[in-house]
């Protein structure tokens, strides 16, 4: 009977084809660690803020008037309500923190050098969306937060020489943040974006099923076959790996939940507390924060203080953290090691990624908090120090001296 | 990447995130020029020991709002009838004592003062109050509350420790009698944190500090205690305003996590069961 639905299936759709290809007979390499999870993950969390939102969008009301309001209504009246919104701005938050982890496991590989250039670039695009997600998302409740931090980003395309206070009130449709900027804000959100994420993933997944997932040793697993043409050192993803991530996903829901439901503000990051009063035109919070995740650009943005060339420094500022985000999709094309890991690569690699990974930190401690004449140098040192990761590559990678790399993955 | 390594690197990230979270605390909303009872701190609140399981302190701090806080402040995102449903205060007493005016149960809470006027009569339309501690949080509240002195230069004749020229007469005044700024003599206290001693008596040393808060003797419907306590209790119905729903969300999050728990235990068991079949 089932054999026979199959076939039915099969004649008009690669129904076996593509679970064989995706799932059964998907080779994992047997290798693969804790920072492989993350990718996992962020598929739960895209389900879970497409879910979430979903019911949102049910209650919430996309006006100057009424978005506030609507909020509270959301966390009062509606049954659960509260439930469905504390899912989705921890989500948000669980959202970034996974893909730094996972854009971190791709620069420790090389999980973007050769043949997986384009699945890097996907996964990129996918990162800028989600910028673009937060940042269109955080508007919607219309706080005194959500209209600043709406108010300060947008600002920043105004900073563009010649064309930029024009440009500006073509993105705000108005001549100041109001009620037409939240409506087209809250399209991007709802329907744009998320649409285009959804495809991006989609994609991204499909190249990574084409190419094969790297590992920690960075070797290729398709070199040694057994009789059947299945690489050595690799098992099936389902069930050996689905069965893994079921049981990751379950701790990691524990924290999720956690967070969720006894610490739904994450201590002013998941929730700021500036944004309990609604948007006021006429009354500026003491500091403006952006949500912790844009911390480090934020940073970024701030400690260019100098005109230079006859542009201003806003508009420089603008340019570096727009860069900061963007200078992740050079990596594959800046890499000239011979080895993809870090196991393998040597001395200057390893240096210059835990400088990488301490900038970005320490970035983002600086965007959190007021800024001071020390604060500012500090942060346009550690500007430099996060460019220079990216900058310096070509010859640091060239140049050192790799360890020699196995033929096949190293267990333990 | 080894164990050891795998470890340092969760132990780094994880005191760093630490490190940002008391940072932040830190910079909370500070309590103006607050001097605490010993003297010894300024601008840092009190602690409101609030339960928001109490119901008694939710109905006795709902029933202060009603009367004293609602002629201005509204809580215009909330509803009567939820709250008397989860004071658990009965409708009938609720709609009697605690509704004013010709309000239905399941209207918003507002207030009945048009913002204009109140701009005019205080310099600013008083703040609707359903989020004020969410905003501010319920220690700041509870400092603000209880920090209320006589300044006659002030046009109400109030001043405020906490938000200076704040434009709220003291509407509790009545209640807690007639506060006032004071100075007091204090043990002076060495850089290490001993108390200064007269090296050839021995006695200890004493610095006068001014900015203490006093209230004039039998002034007052309460006694300090009482009216701390009700402080508290209004307090802990600002809390609850903010967060209805706190004691609810606590009590599915514990289920949740439960099943969880299980549901992670057992899919532990079965992952560890298809291990098996690789090695």
């Amino acid at each position: 009977m089932v054999t026979k639905l199959m076939n039915w299936f099969d004649d008009r759709l690669p129904l076996t084809a593509t679970i064989e290809r995706h799932l059964t007979k998907y080779p994992a390499p047997i290798n693969m660690n804790i920072w492989y999870l993350a990718g996992v993950l962020l598929v739960v969390v895209l389900v879970i803020q497409l879910a979430s939102g979903i019911w949102l969008l049910m209650n919430y009301e996309p006006t100057a008037e009424g978005a506030f309001a609507s909020i509270q209504y959301i966390m009062r009246d509606v049954k659960y309500g509260y439930i469905i919104r504390y899912m989705h701005t921890t989500g948000a938050s669980a959202f970034f923190a996974l893909i730094f982890l996972h854009m971190f496991r791709g620069m420790m590989y090389g999980s973007y050098q050769k043949p997986r250039e384009l699945l890097w670039v996907l996964g990129w695009i996918t990162y800028f969306l989600l910028c673009a997600l937060g940042f269109t998302g955080y508007v919607l409740p219309w706080g005194q937060m959500s209209f600043w931090a709406a108010q300060v980003i947008m600002s920043l395309f105004g900073s563009i020489p010649y064309i930029g206070e024009d440009l500006l009130t073509w993105i705000r449709g108005d001549y100041l943040i109001s009620g037409i900027t939240l409506n087209r804000l809250f399209a991007f959100h709802v329907v744009l974006l998320p649409l285009a994420l959804i495809a991006v993933v989609f994609v991204h997944i499909l190249a990574l099923h084409e190419v094969g997932s790297n590992n920690p040793d960075g070797v290729d697993v398709k070199k040694f076959k057994d009789a059947d043409g299945v690489p050595l050192d690799t098992k099936p993803f389902f069930p050996y790996d689905v069965m893994h991530d079921l049981y990751a996903i379950g701790v990691f829901l524990i924290f999720f939940v956690a967070i969720m439901f006894f610490y739904p503000d994450g201590g002013g990051y998941v929730i700021e507390y500036v944004n309990y009063e609604a948007a006021d035109n006429l009354k500026t919070p003491e500091h403006i924060v952006p949500s912790w995740y844009y911390t480090p650009y934020y940073a970024m943005l701030r400690a260019v203080t100098f005109p230079l060339f006859g542009l201003t420094a806003k508009f420089l500022g603008f340019v570096v953290m727009a860069a900061g985000i963007a200078i992740f999709v050079a990596l594959p094309w800046l890499d000239r090691s011979p080895v993809k890991s870090i196991k393998y690569k040597g001395i200057y690699s390893k240096f210059f990624l835990a400088l990488f990974v301490v900038s970005f930190l320490v970035l983002g401690y600086l965007g959190a908090v007021p800024s001071t004449p020390a604060r500012t140098i500090a942060a346009q040192i550690f500007t430099v120090c996060y460019f220079a990761y990216f900058f310096l590559m070509p010859i640091y990678t060239k140049y050192e001296t790799c360890k020699p790399v196995p033929d096949r993955v190293q267990l333990g | 990447m080894n164990k050891k390594s795998r470890i340092l690197t969760f132990v780094v990230i994880t005191a760093a995130s630490l490190g940002a979270l008391k940072v932040h605390a830190a910079s909370g909303a500070a309590c103006g020029s607050f001097l605490s009872e010993d003297g010894l701190t300024k601008g840092e609140c009190k602690e409101a020991y609030i339960n928001a399981k109490d119901k008694a302190s939710l109905q006795r701090g709902a029933q202060v709002y009603m009367n004293y806080c609602l002629g201005c402040h509204s809580l215009k995102y909330a509803r009567y009838k939820k709250v008397s449903e989860d004071l658990e205060i009965p409708l009938s007493m609720f709609q009697e004592n605690l509704i004013f005016g010709d309000q239905k149960m399941g209207d918003l809470i507002q207030v009945g003062m048009d913002p204009k006027e109140a701009k005019e009569w205080f310099g600013n339309a008083p703040p609707d109050l359903t989020l004020e501690a969410g905003l501010r949080g319920p220690d700041w509240i509870y400092t603000y509350l209880t920090s209320f002195y006589i300044d006659e230069s002030r046009p109400l004749g109030v001043n405020n420790k906490v938000y200076e020229n704040v434009g709220m007469p003291h509407v509790l005044i009545d209640m807690q009698g007639t506060p006032r700024s004071v100075c007091k003599q204090i043990p002076s206290f060495a850089d290490n944190g001993g108390i200064k001693q007269d090296p050839l008596t021995g006695e200890q040393l004493t610095e006068e500090k001014c900015g203490f808060l006093q209230v004039d003797n039998g002034t007052g419907e309460m006694s300090p205690e009482q009216f701390d306590k009700t402080m508290l209790d209004l307090t802990n119905f600002l809390a609850y305003m903010t967060d209805p729903l706190k004691v609810e969300r606590e009590t599915i999050g514990t289920y949740v996590l439960l099943y969880l728990f299980i549901f992670t235990m057992l899919s532990y068991l079965l992952y560890r069961e298809f291990k098996k079949d690789l090695h």
